[in-house]
């Protein structure tokens, strides 16, 4: 019930209904997208990407974010290749 | 990026064994148990098991199993309630696919399809408002199974079902929620838990706000968590690197997709169409607080629980069956008496082995780990 996928609006489909095509992994389907418009025109959408649950949209993907988690844990993998060269030079 | 692979690189991943076992191994000595971190909903439960996660941390910490998942917790008498819908002349009743095969007390929903009963798996709540369009003369009922995550969804479908002045369209509400559900649990004075792993689809809706009170009341850390391999990786560093530190705070590791006071327009929707039960029942832990929400009365017409007639009743789980005390995190699936015996995916006797989610599910379907357990990275290091 959790499971949820990324996918990138291409377009949007009925304006009326908040329905937008979105690419899922390479396959279309139509969502619904009225929870993540927010204030902005509909078709500013396009180009989102975005969490899906059951054929809605529940929320943007913030590619900032996302870069930035990525870049704390290459840190933290430098700190531990430090860490673990420190240990085996003083084991020598 | 396209926010899937990224977020399974082996390299990262181990990195951040290699800092769990860091803290772990200092933290860990003089203590006579585990660590024990609980991850709430069924979409970690199934990530752990299926990315092996539970074999690369250290045996120092161990996963508890939480409730948060809905089919898991859908007490026997519900069920009875579906197949009575389900049963009634007239009635399309369609629902998620991992509901069909719960048992109820006489049926499943499957056993009710396989006895006549039009009951239809649907992807998305819109799928069955299609279902009530393209049959007017039928009743078509939606079951609304699931936490905060899948709420907006029904309640948008609902407005959808009143903005089109759709008359033959009603919903089942079996939502439930997750804060008044992490109290019960961290009530339970048998259960020691030294942090959790935060539900990430269930926040993305509600915020993280509403967990505040783990920290300041209960003490402990939750760290809000993504769901691929280095999300949950990264989610348990936080958690163990708190303990280490003395804290007990909220954190958001998937900040990519939680906002922090969770999705307006949803919470909207939900707050419209429903309202909270003073209590809800839950398989295997009883009458719960305000744990679940019912339709307003001002969408009575949507409502099935009005439309129709059920038993009702309160069904206890067989006698055999230990499925309480597995959701309470008492007991590992494997040290359930009927685990693997009487009770398997093939023959479910409780809707812990029926749900894809469910922990009972996963140690079946991934295997026993502690037979498992290999040398862990800092065997290596």
């Amino acid at each position: 019930m959790c499971l949820g996928i990324p996918g990138r609006i291409i377009e949007i489909s009925d304006s009326t209904h908040r329905l937008a095509i979105v690419d899922v992994g390479g396959v279309k389907r139509e969502v619904n997208i009225a929870c993540i418009v927010g204030e902005r025109a509909i078709d500013e959408c396009v180009g989102d990407w975005v969490l899906i649950h059951v054929g809605f949209a529940m929320s943007v993907i913030d590619e900032a974010q996302a870069a930035e988690t990525l870049r704390l844990l290459v840190e933290l993998g430098e700190a531990q290749q430090e860490l673990a060269a420190m240990r085996a030079s003083s084991k020598g | 990026m396209q926010y899937i692979d990224e977020f399974r690189d082996p390299d990262k991943a181990s990195s951040l064994v290699a800092a769990i076992n860091d803290i772990v191994k200092r933290l860990a000595v003089g203590r006579d148990r585990p660590f024990h971190i609980m991850e709430v909903c069924g979409g970690h439960t199934h990530a752990i098991f299926r990315y092996g996660i539970a074999n690369m941390v250290p045996p120092e910490i161990e996963f508890v199993h939480g409730p948060g998942c809905p089919v898991c917790v859908l007490p026997m008498g519900r069920v009875d309630d579906c197949v009575a819908i389900a049963e009634t002349p007239g009635v399309i009743f369609t629902t998620f696919g991992d509901a069909m095969r719960v048992p109820g007390s006489r049926k499943s929903l499957l056993q009710a399809k396989a006895d006549g009963a039009d009951i239809r798996v649907v992807y998305s709540p819109l799928d069955a408002l299609e279902v009530a369009r393209k049959n007017p003369d039928l009743e078509v009922v939606f079951f609304g199974l699931g936490f905060e995550t899948t709420m907006p969804s029904t309640a948008l479908t609902v407005l959808q079902a009143e903005a089109e002045g759709i008359s033959n369209f009603s919903l089942f509400c079996n939502h439930i929620t997750i804060p008044a559900t992490m109290r019960a649990i961290l009530d339970q004075p048998d259960l020691q838990l030294d942090g959790f792993l935060g539900p990430g689809h269930v926040s993305m809706v509600i915020g993280t706000r509403v967990y505040d009170f783990i920290a300041t009341d209960y003490k402990r850390p939750l760290v809000v968590s993504g769901f691929e391999p280095l999300d949950v990786l990264h989610s348990v560093w936080r958690v163990i690197k708190q303990i280490a530190e003395g804290r007990a705070e909220i954190e958001n590791q998937y900040g990519r997709v939680v906002p922090r006071d969770g999705n307006p327009a949803a919470l909207a929707a939900i707050t419209k169409v429903f309202e909270d039960r003073e209590f809800f029942e839950w398989r295997g832990l009883g009458s719960i607080e305000r744990s679940g929400v019912r339709m307003r009365k001002s969408y009575a017409r949507f409502d099935a629980e009005r439309k129709f007639a059920t038993p009702s009743l309160k069904v206890a789980d067989p006698q055999n069956c230990q499925c309480g005390e597995v959701l309470k995190g008492i007991l590992k699936p494997r040290q359930c008496r009927v685990f693997g015996k009487d009770c398997t995916p093939q023959t479910p006797l409780g809707a812990l082995m029926v749900s894809s989610e469910g922990a009972c599910a996963a140690y079946y379907q991934y295997g026993d780990l502690e037979g498992l357990r290999g040398p862990c990275a800092a065997d290596a290091a």
